[in-house]
C-alpha cells in the first residue's frame, strides 16, 4: 500500500501552532478558556486527515475497499493502526492519572491490557486471517447455519461497540470541554460529524490512516513527555521514585500494590476481561482482514504489541514524574490545595489538581514543554478520541451490513452496492446514535461501560471466536448457546454488580456507601466459563444430521486456516 | 476448497507436521503468557509485600516495579518469538505443501 501524498503532517501541524501561541492557559479554573495553540493543531490534523479522506474515497469502490482497504495494508502500517485503534485516550489520561494518583496500581492495570496481544498472536491473527473476509463472524459461522450464529455475533459485536462508543463519547465530551473550553455537546457533534465523513466516504482507508497517524503523534508526544520529565531527574528513575515517595500523600505505598486489587476472585475476573476481551474486540478483529496474508498478520500483531507496551511503560513514567513536577506547579491546584507559603499542601496533590487526575497528562504536558507542547497533546488526545471512535463505527456498520444485511436478509443474494450502501446508512445511524446516546449520559457514571464492553467481548465473541478454529465438534446449537450465555451473563451480572446496582442505580448498604447485589466487579470469571460449558455440553449431546454435516466440514476449514490455501486474497492498486 | 484437495493436502506428510508443530508451539506460548500473568496476579492477591520490598537497602524502587516492566517485555518478547518461527519454519513447510501440491 502506498503511503497517502498528505503525510507532510509535521509541519502542517506546527507552524499554525507556532503563529497561535498565543494567549496562556490559566490553571485554576474547571473549565478552561480557549486554547488558541490546540485549536490550531487540531484544525491541522482534521485539515491533514479530510484530506487523507477525499483521497480514500477516490480508491473505496468495491465492498473490499470499503471493509479492508483492499487488504493491501503492510504489516508495520498495520500494527501502527492497531496500536492507534487500542491506545484510546482513556488509556493515556486513564492510566497516567491512575498511577499519579496510585502509583503501581495504574501498572497493574496496563500489564492486563497488554497481556491480551500475544493470545490473539498464537491463536487468533492468522487464523481468521485466513478464514474470514471481513468480519470476525466470517470464522465464527464458519462452517455453521449462517443465520443464528451471524446474527448473534453481530447482536454481541453491536454490543460491545454501543458500550465502548458511548464511552468514548463522554469521556470525549468532558475532555473536550476541559481541554478546548468548548460545550459539551457541540465536543460531541464535532468527533460525531468527524467520525462518520472518515468513515462514509474513506472507509477502512481512511479510518486506518487516522489511526496511522494519531499513533505516531501519540507515540511521539508521550516519548517526548517521558523523556523531558525524567530528564527532571537526571535520567535515573532511582531518582524519581524516591522523590515521588517523598511528595506524594501515600508515601511510599505508592510502590506497591495498593487497594485497586481486593481479593483474588475480583483480580483474576478483571485480568480474563482484559486479557480474552482484547481477542474478542470487533473492531481490533476486522483489523486482520487490512493485510494480505496470515505472514503480514502476524507481523502487525508483534509490531502493535511492541508499541502499546512501549506506551505503557511511557503513561507509567509520566505518572510517576508528575507526582513531583505537578507538586512544583501551584497553579495547576485548586486554591484550597495550596498552602500559605505558596505551595501545594502534600494531603492535596491527589484531590486538589484541577480538573481531575485525568488531567496529569495534559498538565505535565505544560510543564515540561510549555503551551505549545501543551496544545499539541490536547490536539492529540482529540485526535485519539476520533481515531478509536471510528474504528468501532466501522466495526459496527460491518456487523449491521456484511453480517446482518449481506448474510442474514439477502442471505448472500444481495449485491455489492447495496451492501456498501447499508453499511453507509448504518454509519450514519451509529453515528446519529452515539451523538445522542453521549449527549443524553452527559452526567450519567459511565465507568462500567468499558468493562462491560470487556466482559461481553471474553464471554460471548471469544468463546465461539476460538471453539470455532480449534474444536472440530462444535455445531450451530453449541456456539448458539456460548455465545447467548456469555452475552446474557455477562450483561445481566454487570447489572446486579456494585458499579451499576449501587453506582448508577443508586442502592445503598447499611453505612451508606453503593453496593451491588454481588460482590464481583467484572463478570469474566463466570460468564467466561459458562459459555465454554455450554458450548461443549449442547454440541456434544448435538446428535442432529446438520451437527454431523458441520463436524465433517471441519476437515476442510482447518486445512485452509493452517495453509491459507483457498484464504482471501489482497487486491493490488 | 474441493474435497480431493483437502485429501490431498491432509496426505502430505508436511501436513501434519506443520499442524502439529504449530498448535504445539502456539499453545505452549499461550500457557507461559497465562502462567506468567496469572502468577503475577496471583502474587498480588496473595503477597502484595513482596512486590513492595525495595530491590536492595535503602532503595524507593521496589521489586514489583522491574517485575511489572519485565511482564510487559516479555509479552513482546514472546510474540517475537512466534513470528520469527512462524515465518521461518512455518511458511516454509506451508511453501513446500503448495509446491507439491501444484
Amino acid at each position: 500500500m502506498r503511503w497517502p501524498p498528505l503525510l507532510i503532517l509535521p509541519a502542517i501541524l506546527i507552524v499554525p501552532g507556532i503563529i497561535w501561541a498565543g494567549p496562556a492557559v490559566s490553571g485554576a479554573v474547571e473549565r478552561q478558556a480557549v486554547n488558541w495553540t490546540a485549536v490550531a493543531m487540531f484544525i491541522g490534523f482534521v485539515a491533514a486527515t479530510l484530506g487523507i479522506t477525499y483521497w480514500a474515497a477516490q480508491r473505496t469502490r468495491s465492498a473490499r475497499d470499503f471493509y479492508t482497504a483492499g487488504g493491501g495494508i503492510t504489516g508495520l502500517q498495520n500494527g501502527l493502526a492497531i496500536a492507534g485503534d487500542y491506545m484510546s485516550a482513556a488509556s493515556f489520561l486513564g492510566i497516567s492519572g491512575l498511577v499519579f494518583a496510585s502509583g503501581y496500581d495504574g501498572l497493574i492495570y496496563s500489564i492486563g491490557f497488554l497481556v491480551g496481544w500475544p493470545v490473539i498472536m498464537f491463536l487468533i491473527a492468522e487464523q481468521i486471517r485466513n478464514l474470514g473476509k471481513f468480519t470476525f463472524a466470517d470464522v465464527s459461522a464458519y462452517r455453521f447455519a449462517q443465520t443464528p450464529i451471524r446474527s448473534m455475533a453481530a447482536i454481541s459485536s453491536l454490543v460491545v461497540v454501543a458500550f465502548y462508543l458511548i464511552a468514548q463519547m463522554v469521556g470525549a465530551g468532558k475532555l473536550i470541554e476541559l481541554l478546548f473550553g468548548l460545550d459539551y455537546w457541540l465536543a460531541v457533534v464535532i468527533v460525531g460529524a468527524l467520525m462518520m465523513i472518515y468513515v462514509i466516504f474513506g472507509g477502512m482507508t481512511a479510518t486506518t490512516w487516522v489511526q496511522i497517524i494519531k499513533a505516531v503523534l501519540l507515540l511521539s508526544g508521550a516519548t517526548f513527555m517521558a523523556f523531558a520529565a525524567l530528564s527532571a531527574f537526571g535520567f535515573s528513575p532511582e531518582e524519581m521514585f524516591r522523590q515521588a515517595v517523598a511528595t506524594h500523600p501515600k508515601g511510599a505505598a505508592i510502590t506497591a500494590p495498593g487497594s485497586l486489587v481486593t481479593d483474588p476472585y475480583n483480580a483474576i475476573s478483571l485480568g480474563l476481561a482484559l486479557m480474552f476481551g482484547t481477542a474478542g474486540l470487533p473492531h481490533i478483529l476486522m483489523r486482520f482482514f487490512t493485510v494480505p496474508d496470515a505472514k503480514e498478520a502476524r507481523k502487525s500483531v508483534f509490531y502493535a504489541t511492541g508499541f502499546i507496551g512501549y506506551f505503557y511503560i511511557l503513561t507509567f513514567i509520566i505518572g510517576f514524574a508528575a507526582i513531583v513536577l505537578l507538586a512544583q506547579h501551584p497553579e495547576f491546584f485548586k486554591a484550597e490545595a495550596v498552602g500559605p507559603d505558596g505551595a501545594v499542601l502534600r494531603d492535596q496533590l491527589v484531590k486538589g489538581l484541577s480538573g481531575g487526575t485525568n488531567m496529569v497528562a495534559i498538565r505535565l504536558a505544560e510543564a515540561v514543554g510549555g503551551n505549545l507542547f501543551l496544545g499539541f497533546i490536547s490536539a492529540v488526545a482529540f485526535a485519539t478520541i476520533l481515531a478509536v471512535v471510528a474504528g468501532l463505527t466501522l466495526a459496527g456498520a460491518s456487523a449491521i451490513s456484511h453480517d446482518l444485511y449481506a448474510n442474514v436478509i439477502a442471505r448472500g443474494y444481495g449485491n455489492e452496492t447495496t451492501e456498501i450502501r447499508v453499511s453507509k446508512i448504518a454509519t450514519f445511524t451509529l453515528g446519529i446514535l452515539a451523538i445522542g446516546l453521549g449527549i443524553a449520559f452527559e452526567s450519567q457514571n459511565v465507568a462500567f461501560m468499558v468493562g462491560l464492553a470487556f466482559a461481553v467481548a471474553a464471554s460471548a465473541n471469544f468463546p465461539v471466536l476460538v471453539c470455532s478454529i480449534f474444536w472440530g465438534r462444535m455445531t450451530t446449537a453449541g456456539a448458539l448457546a456460548g455465545g447467548t450465555i456469555g452475552l446474557m451473563s455477562a450483561v445481566v451480572l454487570t447489572l446486579l454488580s456494585k458499579a451499576v446496582w449501587g453506582d448508577v442505580l443508586g442502592h445503598v448498604g447499611p453505612d451508606g456507601k453503593p453496593v451491588g447485589l454481588i460482590a464481583l466487579n467484572n463478570p469474566a470469571i463466570v460468564s467466561m466459563p459458562l459459555a465454554f460449558v455450554a458450548i461443549w455440553i449442547v454440541s456434544v449431546l448435538d446428535r442432529s444430521e446438520r451437527a454431523h454435516r458441520e463436524r465433517l466440514a471441519f476437515e476442510a476449514q482447518r486445512v485452509r486456516c493452517e495453509t491459507g490455501i483457498g484464504a482471501e486474497g489482497a487486491v493490488s492498486h | 476448497m474441493q474435497q480431493d484437495l483437502v485429501d490431498a493436502i491432509k496426505a502430505h506428510p508436511r501436513y501434519q507436521e506443520l499442524v502439529w508443530s504449530r498448535r504445539c508451539f502456539a499453545w505452549n506460548l499461550t500457557l507461559l503468557m497465562l502462567v506468567i500473568y496469572y502468577g503475577f496476579i496471583l502474587i498480588i492477591a496473595f503477597a502484595p509485600s513482596w512486590l513492595g520490598t525495595p530491590i536492595s537497602q535503602g532503595s524507593a524502587t521496589t521489586i514489583g516495579i522491574p517485575v511489572g516492566i519485565a511482564i510487559i517485555l516479555s509479552a513482546f518478547i514472546l510474540t517475537g518469538i512466534y513470528v520469527a518461527k512462524a515465518n521461518g519454519r512455518f511458511d516454509a513447510l506451508t511453501r513446500a505443501i503448495q509446491e507439491d501440491l501444484q
